[in-house]
């Protein structure tokens, strides 16, 4: 270790340790939070337009039973709850392409901010956003009257949000592979197709059978079987959980992959 | 030992990028304390040097030692901070935001509304990066590289795109906050610049460095031309009392003056003298400086 060089004895010295934990902190945390959450077009996509769903598809569906008797509109407000939640984390995952491409992620290696620091802090925001896409969804299903058991609303609510991580990945596997402003414009029509084939905008019942098996082994599939599995009382398919383990592992190594291409490169 | 430990040392080194070899074995020591000019033409190597300095960019030989350590160490204990041409900013963010979220990637940083205030943008900390001009931007940028309160502060070309106010705004902020101790380096195509706020020019073309000295040693390369002349029994005296007259020269019939002023001395050896065969010539350097000054002087 150098002493205090003769010319900067003058001055106060500072501090010279690396930051803990590479710079993670809850005020930059908070920083991100606060960015997302003045970010209309991310409200509109991840808050309004799920509720607004729910009210134009779930409300006149009142009245009508799933099989175990509980009411078909929870049912599909827990699978829109979790199309917000993944929605929410792959927008937070993906913004890391916008940060890239205005050449935000070059200052950042200027500073002490270690990068998985950094992707850390945009993991936890997109489990924050994700929290707060399925508590409006569910306080909207409650304010129009969806009414289930305390344990049923907080198993599909961790269901619907825990599986969201997958899409956090899913994200950060996009961002890394394309640095490109609006990356969200294209993954917005990705995300609408694969929660159609996950079942969340209508049953995989009513597909065609050749679709209902092709549904099986697309990656939205598992979280929302896993979601939905509280109310509707048929319990978690091994096929479901399968799933559910494999696509998360697939995009949680190809983030890792990418994400270590990009930070190597110097 | 310690107490000599330069700010920064590059030895030997070279980077190609496929046929093109953008900087040439190039050797530097810059002491503590020192404000440095990189001044060369766009293209010379003073972005590719910069970004091997700040271990941006990974050399093909040579090595590179910022206060002793490895530049990433430097960079993580907020040692060392740069105003790079490269760096972006978060539109969606407020200049002040960017200086807070900024401020908490170290252990220990100046106060954010300090070091707005010694860019000269406190005016504008509530509003949002994406409506701030390029000059605005940059000074930003200059904030955020005072936050650790640096050892080492590293500017390239920093007010490239900013208008003739924006520059004098720019060089009156990082003026205020030079004080004893901080060492600067800064790559600039200007001459006027380097003239105006270095101690020190290292004038690099085609990724070598071609002269090395302190403003008014480069200046006089620069300026001065050779003027040479048959003169049998030239007056040597008369020739250096002449305004702007470095060093008079005789090789047997021949006498060679080193000057400011080549104009005056021709017009002296024509008119005053027996002189003939006259011939005045730039120096190399002064070819270097003008390929520098005058071709890229607008870029």
């Amino acid at each position: 270790m150098t002493t205090a060089l003769n010319a900067t004895t003058d001055r106060v010295a500072p501090d010279r340790r690396p930051p803990a934990l590479g710079g993670f902190s809850p005020a930059v945390l908070g920083i991100e939070l606060r960015r997302v959450l003045r970010n209309r077009r991310t409200l509109a996509f991840t808050l309004i337009m799920p509720a607004v769903f729910f009210l134009i598809f779930g409300l006149p569906q009142r009245g009508q039973q799933l099989p175990n008797g509980r009411a078909v509109t929870a049912y599909i407000m827990v699978s829109l709850a979790v199309y917000a939640a993944m929605v929410a984390t792959t927008s937070i995952g993906a913004a890391v392409a916008t940060e890239r491409a205005l050449g935000w992620s070059r200052q950042l290696r200027l500073t002490p901010l270690r990068p998985t620091a950094y992707v850390a802090a945009k993991v936890v925001t997109a489990m924050v956003l994700g929290l707060i896409a399925v508590c409006v969804e569910f306080v909207v299903g409650a304010a129009t009257g969806v009414r289930l058991s305390a344990d049923v609303w907080l198993l599909t609510g961790l269901g619907a949000w825990l599986g969201s991580l997958v899409f956090a990945a899913f994200g950060l596997f996009v961002g890394y592979l394309f640095p490109a402003e609006n990356v969200m414009q294209f993954i917005g029509p990705i995300l609408a197709v694969l929660a159609m084939f996950g079942g969340l905008f209508v049953p995989l019942e009513v597909l065609p059978e050749v679709l209902r098996d092709v549904a099986r082994f697309t990656p939205v599939y598992g979280v929302g079987e896993l979601a939905r599995a509280p109310l509707t009382g048929d319990g978690v398919s091994l096929a479901a959980l399968a799933n559910l383990v494999v696509w998360t592992a697939l995009f949680a190594l190809g983030a890792t992959r990418l994400f270590r291409r990009d930070t190597a490169r110097v | 030992m310690t107490s000599t430990q330069p700010a920064v040392e590059l030895s030997g080194l070279t980077k190609t990028f496929g046929a093109v070899t953008a900087v040439d074995g190039l050797s530097l020591r810059v002491e503590p304390g020192e404000v440095v000019a990189f001044l060369g033409p766009n293209g010379a190597g003073k972005t590719t040097t910069i970004d091997m300095l700040l271990g941006l960019a990974r050399p093909d030989a040579g090595s590179v030692r910022i206060l002793g350590g490895e530049p990433a160490d430097a960079i993580a204990r907020g040692r060392v901070a740069a105003v790079l041409q490269t760096g972006g900013l978060l539109k969606d963010l407020t200049v002040g935001e960017t200086v807070r979220l900024t401020a908490n990637f170290y252990r220990h940083s100046r106060p954010a509304e300090e070091v707005l205030e010694r860019a000269g943008i406190t005016g504008i900390a509530d509003r949002v990066v994406g409506r701030c001009s390029g000059g605005q931007q940059q000074r930003l940028r200059f904030a955020l590289a005072l936050l650790p309160d640096p050892d080492l502060m590293v500017l390239d070309e920093p007010t490239t795109g900013m208008d003739v106010e924006g520059r004098r705004e720019f060089w009156q902020a990082l003026r205020r906050d030079a004080r004893s101790g901080r060492t600067v380096i800064f790559a600039t195509h200007y001459l006027d610049e380097a003239d105006a706020y270095a101690d020190r020019i290292v004038l690099v073309r085609q990724g070598r460095i071609v002269a090395d000295g302190t403003t008014a040693e480069i200046k006089n390369l620069a300026a001065g031309r050779l003027v040479r002349a048959t003169l049998p029994g030239a007056d040597q005296a008369a020739l250096a009392a002449l305004p702007g007259v470095d060093a008079v020269e005789v090789r047997g019939d021949s006498v060679l003056v080193r000057t400011a002023d080549s104009d005056l001395v021709a017009r002296h050896l024509l008119t005053r003298t027996a002189a003939r065969d006259v011939e005045i010539t730039s120096r190399n350097l002064e070819d270097a400086f003008l390929a520098l000054t005058t071709d890229h002087a607008g870029a």
